[in-house]
């Protein structure tokens, strides 16, 4: 730090810049002394929490490597996954998620890149930062990262899901899964990279292939003898499709509430703050009776009412659109007005100034709360069960009653194994969030 | 430019802002009363019939752990429910604010195993459903307590057992009500002399013992009652008699189960609100407060969190109001709330979709009343700040 010695005057009261902390390595005593031993108090807090843990620790690994017998998952893993799609058909799902894989990435790849550029126009690393390893994304490619550094820094970010993939996998009785889910990382990282290196004027279509994805996706699982339809699907493969459908159907009715309640229009507001409070007023199991019970004589007699599983995904569709709503206006919020402003000032019609430049930035904004969302609904599916459903937490009650395992006292293992997948789906989803968020620097603004 | 506002002074209809305005929203208007209307229509048409009478008749059923009999009509049935419900929802926020204030803090502390412990409990629970774990508790966690017959009994203040939970509650042992009515006016007393020393206090600049006072004064009314009215209330222990819990305040499993599941789950939140609530306070703060000598615990309760709890104020309420909408997965383990009695009153033939229209009203009243004491604490919060 060179003091330009002819400006001095000119800022008196600059302030020296502070030398950086001195970082030294501590010494395991140290170390010990400054975290767990500081204070008299520190200590007997350590002894307690450190016996309490220890106690608990060494339970939870009796618990899961002696006493349980975990046979009951492994005989059932198929329905845990999959519910009663029969294994001859296996096939059609290991496709639609090939299909789905490569398509989802190719967006999600063409997006990163898309939302990144414009926050690091010179590349200058700012936005990634030191925690920031981006191990599988196209844009840090240029990182100097051997391949097993990246491995690691791959395992380290999603451990959550690795570790729950391998231990849904150690249940397998061919290799032929790990072999699926291997080729499944590998098209889903190929199609990262190529939509990260995509022109920009290709990019902005990438979501089209999602959609394609999803119709594909669905003809393959579906369509054809032997195809199952979606009112037999079950297990973790009904909770991922319900989730999907209901966040993607909830999308732009959320999005049409949000505008209307940020509308000058009277009516506009009147009607999207009445259905918005009204649906977040009322918890998702009414709704979900209700639809149950009430969705079929909506339509008219002489239409064939729709099917369970369509209605409970309608419940949840509107429920969820409300919580949308009330997301994507925080995002309408924090675009500043100088924005709408400026846009109407080069004479922006009023479509376009919300296509143009708010809802870019609004939306922008958004997307850590919308993972948050999505965990959120993630979670709600499992009240699927309570309308009768053969969701994963039913799959857990349901194999307890099986002939070869009822009355053995097996519903903590059945209940251990689905709040595993549970735990590991929503914490890398919380954790990319969070991710998500620092490097959008949302609310840093 | 000129020339054509000369030449149009006003444009025609169909490009005029404020007759389109009007126009749209109409056009909303009518598109949402059509859809309304037509899907009503079709609700006639298929013989769906809004019939309120049911609420009226005999419930037939009793809820279990209520004075609720199955002569009683099914409204009383359903607002019963509703009692458990707030129930639930009022204990249950309560411990959840503490633990999760608690688990907030611990996960900023100093000490690396209490950090560490915090992290994992609220990183682990954070990411289930809350189903899953409110089930978990039920069927796995205390399925596994004793049968009554050998209850655990802890000193005469708990009796855990798989059936059925006891604890030690006050009993009216005669003049319960006049005690009652004492310890009011000297609670009013106590909260009246605090304001006055607080005033003084402020007046003076003198620490004023106000919370000397005010104590002082509860004190004195309770421990003077007691005494005068020679024992007005009694501790009523639980203790096992045959089959069930006699004495002190029983409670069912699912009962149990539901309100230590949404506490566990729901606390999880919370210490994370919290968490990133003190976080949010500038560390100069932190700072000033150590400069002038206070202690770490004094700078945490003094500085800190009165800070903190500014910010966290209104998703904390968030919360509460999950956790009130939460307990609605009760019904899933037979849990006599809300939705559990409406369900058992659909199961028992009465008609599903007023039923369910009933508690969904119930629900709404329930939500709004707690938005309005969020909006209320919000706007005095907002008052506060600078």
């Amino acid at each position: 730090m060179t003091i330009p010695t002819g400006d001095v005057l000119a800022e008196p009261l600059a302030p020296a810049p502070e030398p950086e902390p001195p970082v030294r390595g501590l010494s395991p005593r140290q170390w010990v002394r400054a975290n767990l031993t500081s204070t008299p108090l520190n200590t007997a807090l350590t002894v307690m929490i450190g016996l309490v843990v220890a106690w608990a620790v060494y339970r939870l690994g009796r618990w899961i490597f002696v006493t349980a017998d975990w046979a009951i998952v492994r005989v059932n893993l198929r329905l845990f996954m999959v519910g009663r799609f029969p294994a001859d058909e296996l096939w059609r799902l290991w496709a639609a998620g090939y299909v789905l894989v490569s398509t989802v990435g190719l967006a999600g790849g063409a997006l990163t890149a898309t939302v990144r550029q414009p926050l690091a126009p010179e590349g200058d690393g700012v936005v990634g930062g030191p925690g920031d390893v981006g191990a599988v994304d196209g844009a840090d490619a240029s990182m100097p990262l051997g391949f097993g550094r990246r491995s690691v820094a791959v395992v380290h970010r999603f451990w959550p899901l690795v570790l729950a993939v391998v231990v849904v996998l150690s249940f397998t009785r061919t290799p032929l899964p790990a072999l699926g889910t291997v080729g499944l990382v590998v098209v889903g990282t190929a199609a990262w990279e190529l939509g990260a290196r995509l022109p920009a004027g290709l990019r902005r279509w990438t979501w089209l292939t999602v959609v394609a994805g999803l119709v594909a996706g669905l003809q393959v699982t579906t369509a054809g003898e032997g195809g199952v339809g979606w009112d037999d699907w079950g297990g973790l493969h009904l909770t991922v499709a319900a989730t999907v459908a209901g966040i993607a159907l909830a999308f732009p009715l959320g999005l049409l509430l949000a505008l209307g309640r940020r509308s000058s229009l009277p009516a506009m507001r009147v009607v999207s703050i009445g259905y918005i409070e009204a649906f977040r007023a009322v918890p998702l199991v009414a709704l979900l009776f209700l639809g149950n019970f009430m969705i079929g004589f909506l339509f008219p007699t002489t239409v064939e009412p729709p099917s369970l599983l369509v209605r409970a995904v309608i419940a949840i569709t509107l429920f969820e659109a409300a919580y949308i709503a009330e997301i994507v206006r925080g995002g309408l919020q924090a675009v500043p007005r100088g924005q709408i402003e400026a846009a109407q000032a080069v004479g922006l019609p009023p479509t376009k100034v919300m296509r143009l430049v708010v809802l870019p930035q609004a939306l922008r904004a958004v997307i850590p709360a919308m993972v948050g969302q999505f965990i959120s609904l993630f979670k709600d599916t499992s009240l699927l069960f309570i309308v009768g459903f053969f969701e994963l937490l039913a799959i857990s009650e349901a194999v307890t009653l099986q002939d070869a395992f009822r009355g053995q006292g097996l519903r903590p293992v059945a209940l251990a194994f689905v709040g595993l997948i549970y735990w590991a789906g929503c914490s890398t989803m919380s954790r990319e969030s969070q991710r998500l968020e620092r490097r959008l620097g949302v609310g840093e603004r | 430019m000129a020339t054509r506002t000369a030449t149009s002074p006003r444009p025609p209809l169909w490009r005029d802002v404020r007759v389109l305005r009007v126009a749209f929203q109409v056009a909303v208007l009518a598109a949402v009363v059509g859809l309304m209307a037509y899907l009503y229509d079709n609700l006639q048409a298929n013989d769906v019939e809004f019939d309120f009478d049911f609420l009226d008749q005999q419930a037939g059923f009793r809820i279990a752990y209520t004075d609720m009999k199955p002569s009683d009509t099914v409204l009383d049935a359903i607002l019963t429910g509703l009692r458990n419900t707030i129930t639930v929802a009022l204990i249950g926020n309560v411990l959840t604010l503490i633990l999760g204030t608690l688990l907030g803090i611990a996960r900023l502390s100093g000490n690396w195993l209490v950090r560490r412990a915090s992290g994992a409990y609220i990183e682990t629970l954070r990411n289930v459903p809350p189903l899953l774990v409110i089930i978990f508790v039920n069927s796995a966690a205390l399925a596994t307590l004793p049968p009554i017959q050998e209850a655990n009994e802890v000193g005469g203040v708990l009796v855990l057992s798989v059936s059925e939970f006891g604890i030690v509650s006050l009993q009216d042992g005669g003049n319960g009500g006049l005690y009652a009515a004492l310890l009011v006016v000297g609670l009013a007393a106590a909260v009246l002399l605090g304001a006055w020393r607080g005033r003084v206090e402020e007046r003076t600049g003198v620490p004023a013992r106000r919370w000397a006072w005010s104590g002082g004064v509860f004190l004195a009314a309770a421990v003077g009652g007691y005494v005068a009215l020679s024992s007005p209330v009694v501790l009523s222990h639980p203790e096992v008699v045959g089959l069930s819990i006699e004495g002190g305040v029983r409670m069912g499993l699912p009962f149990v189960a539901v309100l230590v599941g949404l506490v566990l789950y729901t606390s999880s939140h919370v210490a994370e609100i919290v968490r990133g609530s003190i976080l949010a306070v500038p560390k100069g703060q932190t700072e000033a407060a150590g400069a002038i000598g206070l202690s770490p615990g004094q700078r945490l309760r003094h500085v800190v969190l009165p800070q903190a709890f500014r910010i966290a104020t209104p998703p904390i309420i968030n919360q509460f109001l999950n956790l009130t909408k939460n307990t609605s997965l009760g019904v899933a383990i037979a849990f006599a709330e809300l939705m559990g009695v409406t369900n058992t009153v659909i199961g028992n033939g009465d008609p599903a979709i007023p039923s369910i229209i009933v508690a969904m009203g119930l629900y709404l009243v329930l939500s709004l009343a707690i938005s309005l004491v969020a909006n209320l604490v919000h706007h005095r919060l907002r008052l506060v700040e600078r």
